[in-house]
């Protein structure tokens, strides 16, 4: 037995997701939530819409978290966060994380408002959206984080989403929070880095984490890291951090890969016309000078 | 405070839903229509099976990683995702 | 200590008293004075607790249900559309059985736009699961809201804390605000319940099909809460001295018709009342202060001995008629169906309510053998 690459993850062995979540096999989602988690450890209470994070949170009288959990309104995922820590600091309760995990749905479209709020107010929390682009949980209906191109059941062909991704980055860059990351559960030990550092941080802090879903993206649940992996590589979801709403930091490259494969290991991308295709790499490629830019 | 799953929990409801067993007893490996194999003699131990299931379906123990067939769904991710490709995905046999 | 005060710095007053925690806000006429002043008092630190500007109402409410389930005593004020707007999470407070108090200066939904007085906001609430009262007097206001909190935590379910808009909440009279130690008495810090900790992990609101069972739950304790809410009145009165009933009752023991109404109408009335009396009618006045639970038991009592009981509604439920009007007949039916029920629809958009319009009710309901279908008093020729 080859024991030359020893388990040398710099993160916890505790899990605070238990196994008998009705995910579905595959789920980026609870990848996302199994590592979020990781990085926060123990003594963090989270909020969670109805979402398929709330699925795989299960109902009563089960719960597949080991923290405190509260299931709250569609719309209202941060304001909720901040209502908790408001309550937590008025009674002298330190030390406690409290997270904010919404999907792309509840974050880009129904959760904005409030999202907008207590990001103004520079509340103390942690907003962790896992982008699974589109309304996954109640059948794959079309979000403002869809990509243009994609099916899905409320975009069907020929009728595709013809409007690109909402950049909600540099919406909350426009807030000026002290700490934004775009991550991939891809990536996990890059995540957990950016979620124990946001851990330290006071002040609102917005982790987009890059999550597929083979049942909306149409691909085999084999895939999803590496269809993860491609997205960063192709540049689609380039990785970085934004400190204090200026100071960008890059924490992926753009490799050789292409746009193209990535596309065409999923199923809600087979209406992508040529045209849809230059428009992503011009889109991306503009992108990619914009963040090298702002690194400076 | 958690407990396992049990029916006998539920004599008393709480005043509203608050869940408060785990849902360990829910054994979503009945999902499974393939199941991956695990060959020791292949594995670098490197950890990425166990980092990249998505149901924690991959237990370490001692230094040794091993498959819970209670909770494994099937999805193939570690096989794809081992270096040494020491997981195999074969049809489940039910 | 005794003051000039509007109804609005009551209710400031009374949270203040009560020692929230957590304060989330959403400004909205005729409420933004309550919340103003509140944020006046946490910024001094008169008031220790945490004040969120919110960016709506179903943002206030979010907040104040999210601090409820993590253990704090929390507040925020609303009217009509931030009413309106936050009924989702309404449900939510309630459903979590969460002791939230709210104070809801009444006023009228648009569209079309209208700022002042009706009671249409608040009852089309009705359904919510949250506890309703409704004010006729700065100092009750103030009195209610400290009672809130203790029915809140006793039987866990939200309180709704009704004031008129402008008729009450801008209007100045004498409160007393009693001193901060007769409070502590009466209304001890809140008590332990079930709520988000760390050391003891559960979920809250998870999806269930024991939903049945626990919304029987909240009926049980609703129907519990009709007591509760007596007893802590009687309670109130021994340490204060002043009570208010779950309905007020002037000059009903003897009369033949009684005029049934909610708020500050019932001021009016009572004057009319004596004017009647003055005349050789017998007229009583019954004020409805608690609307939900709805009062079935007292409403039969009290109305039970009279003949005709006109019922006054500040408020409107399109397709149906006055919704105290509605609650009313449906509870006198099987207990007290002897008793006519005549249907008046008023003061809507904050028309004001005259003594001539109240005596014109008397006149007509006591020539008219049967109640017909509800008149509108006050429409602008």
């Amino acid at each position: 037995m080859d024991r030359s690459a020893e388990v040398k993850f710099p993160i916890a062995e505790e899990e605070l997701l238990y196994s008998g979540h009705t995910g579905c096999p595959g789920c980026g989602a609870a990848l996302a939530l199994k590592y979020v988690l990781k990085g926060l450890g123990p003594r963090t209470i989270i909020v969670i819409p109805p979402s398929c994070v709330g699925v795989i949170g299960a109902g009563f009288p089960f719960s597949s978290l080991k923290i405190p959990v509260l299931r709250i309104p569609f719309e209202s995922t941060a304001i909720t966060a901040s209502g908790i820590r408001a309550a937590l600091d008025v009674m002298g309760k330190e030390d406690i994380n409290v997270l904010a995990m919404a999907g792309d749905g509840g974050t880009f479209d129904i959760g904005l408002q409030a999202l907008s709020g207590s990001a103004e107010r520079n509340d103390d929390i942690i907003y962790v959206c896992y982008d699974n682009e589109g309304y996954m949980n109640t059948g794959i209906q079309r979000s403002s984080s869809t990509p243009a191109g994609a099916w899905t059941t409320t975009t069907p062909a020929p009728h595709v989403k013809d409007t690109p991704k909402k950049d909600i980055v540099r919406l909350m860059a426009a807030h000026n929070i002290p700490y934004i990351a775009t991550a991939s559960i891809g990536y996990p030990v890059d995540l957990i880095k950016k979620v124990k550092k946001a851990k330290e941080i006071k002040g609102t802090k917005f982790i987009l984490i890059f999550s597929p879903c083979p049942t909306g993206w149409r691909y085999s649940p084999e895939m999803t890291i590496s269809i993860a992996k491609l997205a960063t590589e192709t540049g689609i979801f380039p990785l970085y951090e934004i400190e204090d709403g200026e100071k960008y930091i890059l924490s992926s490259k753009r490799t050789e890969k292409q746009l193209r494969d990535y596309f065409a290991l999923q199923g809600r991308f087979r209406n992508l016309s040529e045209e849809n295709l230059q428009s992503f790499e011009k889109r991306v490629k503009k992108e990619r000078e914009y963040l090298k830019r702002m690194a400076g | 405070m958690k407990k396992k799953y049990s029916l006998k929990s539920l004599d008393t409801l709480p005043i509203t839903a608050i869940s408060f067993l785990t849902t360990e007893g829910n054994e979503t490996g009945e999902w499974r229509s393939q199941r991956p194999i695990l060959d020791p003699e292949k594995c670098n131990r490197c950890g990425l099976c166990w980092m990249y299931c998505p149901d924690n379906a991959v237990q370490e123990e001692g230094g040794l990683f091993h498959i819970s067939y209670t909770y494994c769904k099937g999805c193939g991710i570690c096989a794809k995702e081992c270096p040494k490709g020491a997981i195999v995905i074969e049809k489940e046999e039910r | 200590m005794k003051r000039v005060i509007s109804a609005n710095q009551a209710v400031s007053y009374a949270v203040l008293a009560a020692k929230a925690q957590v304060i989330a806000a959403y400004p909205i006429t005729p409420q933004s004075s309550i919340v103003e002043m509140l944020s006046g008092f946490c910024a001094t630190g008169a008031l220790h607790a945490k004040f969120i500007n919110v960016e709506s109402e179903h943002s206030a409410m979010a907040a104040c249900m999210s601090a409820s389930v993590a253990g704090a005593r929390t507040f925020t004020a609303t009217s009509s559309q931030g009413l309106a707007l936050m009924h989702e999470v309404l449900h939510y407070a309630s459903g979590l059985r969460l002791p939230i108090v709210m104070a809801n200066v009444n006023r009228a939904l648009a569209s079309p736009f209208n700022l002042k007085a009706d009671l249409t906001d608040s009852l089309s609430q009705r359904d919510t699961g949250w506890l309703q009262f409704y004010c006729e007097s700065g100092q009750e206001v103030f009195d209610t809201i400290i009672q809130a909190y203790k029915i809140a935590e006793q039987i866990q379910l939200p309180v709704m804390v009704n004031l008129e808009g402008f008729i009450l909440s801008h209007t100045y009279e004498i409160v007393d605000i009693p001193e901060q130690s007769q409070v502590d008495l009466f209304l001890p810090s809140c008590p332990p319940r079930e709520c988000l900790d760390i050391d003891n992990p559960s979920m809250f609101g998870s999806t269930t099909d024991y939903y049945i069972n626990f919304r029987y739950k909240m009926h049980e304790d609703m129907e519990r809460a009709k007591g509760v809410c007596g007893e802590t009145d009687a309670e109130f009165k021994k340490i204060f001295g002043r009570d208010y009933g779950l309905v007020n009752t002037y000059l009903c023991e003897d009369a033949d018709l009684i005029l049934a109404t909610a708020g500050t109408i019932a001021g009016t009335c009572r004057v009319v009342a004596d004017r009647a009396r003055a005349r050789g009618l017998k007229v009583g006045v019954l004020r409805i202060r608690m609307a939900r639970p709805f009062p079935v038991k007292q409403i039969c009592e009290r109305l039970r001995t009279a003949k005709k009981v006109a019922v006054i509604d500040r408020d409107f439920s399109p397709g149906c008629g006055g919704i105290f009007a509605q609650e009313v007949k449906a509870a006198l039916q099987g207990l007290a169906s002897h008793v006519l029920v005549y249907e008046f629809i008023a003061g809507l958009g904050g028309k004001d309510v005259t003594d001539k319009d109240i005596e014109k009710i008397i006149e007509q309901t006591l020539n008219t053998p049967n109640p017909g279908d509800s008149t509108w008093i006050g429409l602008l020729k």
